[in-house]
């Protein structure tokens, strides 16, 4: 029988026991719903977590410290060219970072523990300089108020946690002034004159410095709940963040400053602790970081740890999955029952499509197809129904968290990959559960079916 | 009229069943030869065998032994696939209980060996059209079975079986759910389409005075053997 025949014949026996055939359809729509919303939580947490992470600029940036800096994070690296002499990081060394292809910019990280005050009292926070680029970076989307007016703006946007420390409602700070007490490092008059007049955030005097505390008032213009890039430079979440450039220019003593003095005891230069070499995306990441290693430096991505990460959730989807397809597994004995209970049904009309010339494989290709529609229907509601029940948990988990003045968050997410894998998943199941009843309908003696009553 | 060549020639043709520990012999050395053309009346009691003959010529069962040839193919040496066509294409069969599918209208009931034969759907319509004209229901095209009487339904598997133009129709007890008046006037009914499109009917049946009146050739079968046959208005042969 030709295929638009054998359809048309599946449908219509479909549709004479509809009650029944609807029911089992129902039973794969479950069985996919739960496969699908089980990989839709799944992928929704990936995404949402890969989602915060690219946010944080972790995955397009390389972290270069010096050779003879600290081995950062306080990962034991093995490094193949540890034996190679290391460079300073240096202005020399940035351009060259600057003049490699598929970088986006170079900056140093400008990072302190200093004292701030608010409402005359005094509270203890870390403070980063962020680049002018993180405006772009969807790191601050969903951040109340706005990023820095300008690149050297006397601007401050606040952590929430330390905006809850300073106000019961963080939202009412936007606007207040606070003052940022720091040390700022002062040349010694002995080496004043070697230093450079222009000198970087991070740089150190080989003669030594003095430190004098100054003050400076920033104005609160956001709250942002997380601070990108968090912690990476092994100095502790920032509590607030303002301008690279501002917190440039203010010289503030930093902790690697005592180090410097010891390690660089020759002329003043403009070294850095550390520079964050920003790449055009993740995926040459890999690439850029091998190349400032073979030029003498230690490199630190989140390469890495993304690569684990997709392992881990490749595992977590797959635990998903294997819950998810013990529904599936249920309705596929439903299409099981329901087509052998069709075989007896219709024993007699099995007979008679024999009697007319039906062969053993249109008989078998018939119940095949009826099974496969069944699938494709349960396949498609099913999907359907994944998806409206992943909306129900983001939905009901938005619901807790907005109570709990947290921002919301897309949960469950159905990719068009899982679209159409658990829509040929149904049918590919629901065509397993159908060889065994279109083997025996195929394999029934004519006679005895027509005699059938 | 027959011509010389015959349309089925069956030799030695036995069909024996395992019950248990004993063999039932339901068919037992027949040879019978049916001529092109010629209409053939298988009569017997029941479980004389008849209609287990009958379904050795369609092709449905196998014989235990023997040989049957119809139209020059040895349906014993006919794998299932290739019995399954021979159905479709060289065989109509008509039965006792009529065997139309009821959720189906009459033209999808006729339609149906058409879509097994895989004819060009373009093609259908004139197809059931014109078998349901042989049969005089082209008004009742769009009505279900359950909506016609008994002979009506008989008339639809007549134009069901005749729709691929079979040169051999079989008939399984045709005027058994019918009374005697509809029963004449099917039989009359397939008597003149033999004549008009030229088959070979093997019909099985109980009722002598019918087969007698429209039957070119009788058969008769008892416990699986073919005791006589003879020409009807003629001498036994």
């Amino acid at each position: 029988m030709k295929p638009r025949d054998l359809t048309d014949l599946a449908l219509r026996n479909l549709r004479e026991a509809l009650l029944r055939n609807a029911l089992t359809t129902l039973g794969v729509a479950v069985g996919v719903a739960s496969l699908v919303a089980m990989l839709s939580l799944g992928v929704g947490l990936q995404q949402l977590a890969a989602k915060r992470l690219s946010q944080s600029g972790l995955f397009d940036t390389i972290f270069v410290t010096p050779k003879n800096a600290f081995r950062g994070m306080g990962r034991p690296q093995r490094d193949p060219d540890a034996d190679k002499p290391g460079r300073s990081l240096n202005d020399t060394a940035r351009r060259e970072f600057e003049a490699l292809p598929n970088v986006i910019e170079v900056y140093p990280q400008v990072r302190f523990f200093t004292e701030i005050r608010f409402n005359n009292r005094p509270y203890a926070a870390v403070v980063a300089g962020m680049p002018d680029s993180s405006r772009n970076s969807g790191a601050f989307d969903g951040m109340q108020g706005t990023f820095f007016s300008s690149a050297a703006a006397n601007e401050a946007i606040l952590q929430i946690e330390f905006a809850k420390d300073l106000s019961d409602k963080p939202s009412s700070l936007l606007g207040q002034e606070l003052v940022l007490r720091y040390a700022e490092r002062q040349a010694l008059p002995s080496t004043a004159a070697n230093n450079d007049a222009s000198a970087n955030p991070g740089e150190s005097s080989g003669g030594g410095f003095s430190v004098v505390p100054k003050e400076l008032h920033l104005k609160i213009v956001g709250i942002v709940e997380t601070e990108p890039a968090a912690g990476y430079g092994g100095y502790g979440n920032a509590r607030l963040l303002m301008p690279l450039a501002t917190a440039s220019t203010l010289r503030a003593a930093q902790v690697n400053d005592l180090r410097d003095i010891v390690h660089d005891s020759g002329p003043a230069k403009t070294t850095y602790a550390s520079l964050s070499v920003r790449a055009k995306s993740p995926s040459q990441v890999e690439a850029l970081e091998a190349t400032i290693k073979k030029m003498g430096f230690n490199v630190f991505s989140l390469l890495d740890a993304s690569k684990s990460l997709r392992t881990f959730f490749t595992v977590f989807d797959s635990l998903l999955g294997i819950f998810g397809c013990l529904a599936l597994a249920v309705a596929t004995l439903g299409i099981v029952n329901t087509l052998v209970m069709a075989i007896l049904e219709r024993r007699r009309e099995i007979g008679v499509l024999k009697a007319l010339g039906a062969a053993d494989a249109d008989v078998q290709q018939l119940f095949f197809v009826e099974a496969g529609v069944m699938g494709f229907f349960g396949g498609v509601f099913g999907v359907l129904l994944g998806w409206m029940l992943g909306r129900a948990v983001t939905i009901g988990t938005n619901l807790y968290l907005q109570r709990q003045n947290l921002n919301p968050i897309e949960l469950s997410y159905v990719p068009w990959w899982l679209t159409i894998s658990g829509l040929v998943f149904a049918v590919l199941v629901s065509l397993a559960a159908g060889l065994y009843p279109a083997s025996r309908a195929a394999k029934l003696n004519p006679v005895d079916a027509l005699r059938y009553e | 009229m027959p011509t010389a060549d015959p349309a089925i020639q069956l030799d030695r043709v036995s069909r024996h069943y395992a019950m248990g520990d004993t063999s039932v012999r339901a068919v037992n050395e027949v040879s019978l030869s049916v001529a092109n053309n010629e209409f053939l009346a298988l009569l017997g009691s029941s479980g004389s065998g008849k209609s287990t003959l009958l379904n050795l010529i369609a092709g449905l069962d196998r014989p235990t032994s023997g040989s049957i040839i119809a139209r020059g193919r040895n349906l014993a040496s006919l794998s299932s696939l290739e019995l399954a066509r021979y159905r479709c294409h060289t065989i109509g069969m008509i039965f006792q209980s009529f065997n139309l599918l009821p959720r189906m209208t009459l033209e999808e009931n006729v339609e149906l060996p058409l879509r097994l034969a895989e004819v060009d759907r373009a093609e259908r319509p004139a197809r059931v059209r014109e078998a349901l004209e042989h049969v005089r229901l082209t008004h009742r095209i769009g009505h279900r079975p359950t909506q016609l009487s008994g002979g009506e339904q008989q008339r639809v598997a007549i134009a069901r079986a005749l729709v691929n133009r079979p040169k051999i129709l079989l008939a399984d007890e045709p005027t058994g759910n019918l009374d005697t008046a509809t029963g004449e006037a099917i039989l009359a009914l397939l008597r003149e389409l033999q004549s008009q499109l030229g088959m070979t009917i093997v019909m099985v049946t109980h009722e002598r005075p019918l087969a007698e009146a429209f039957a070119d050739h009788l058969a008769t079968m008892g416990d699986g053997k073919l005791l006589s046959t003879f020409a009807v208005k003629g001498v036994p042969q």
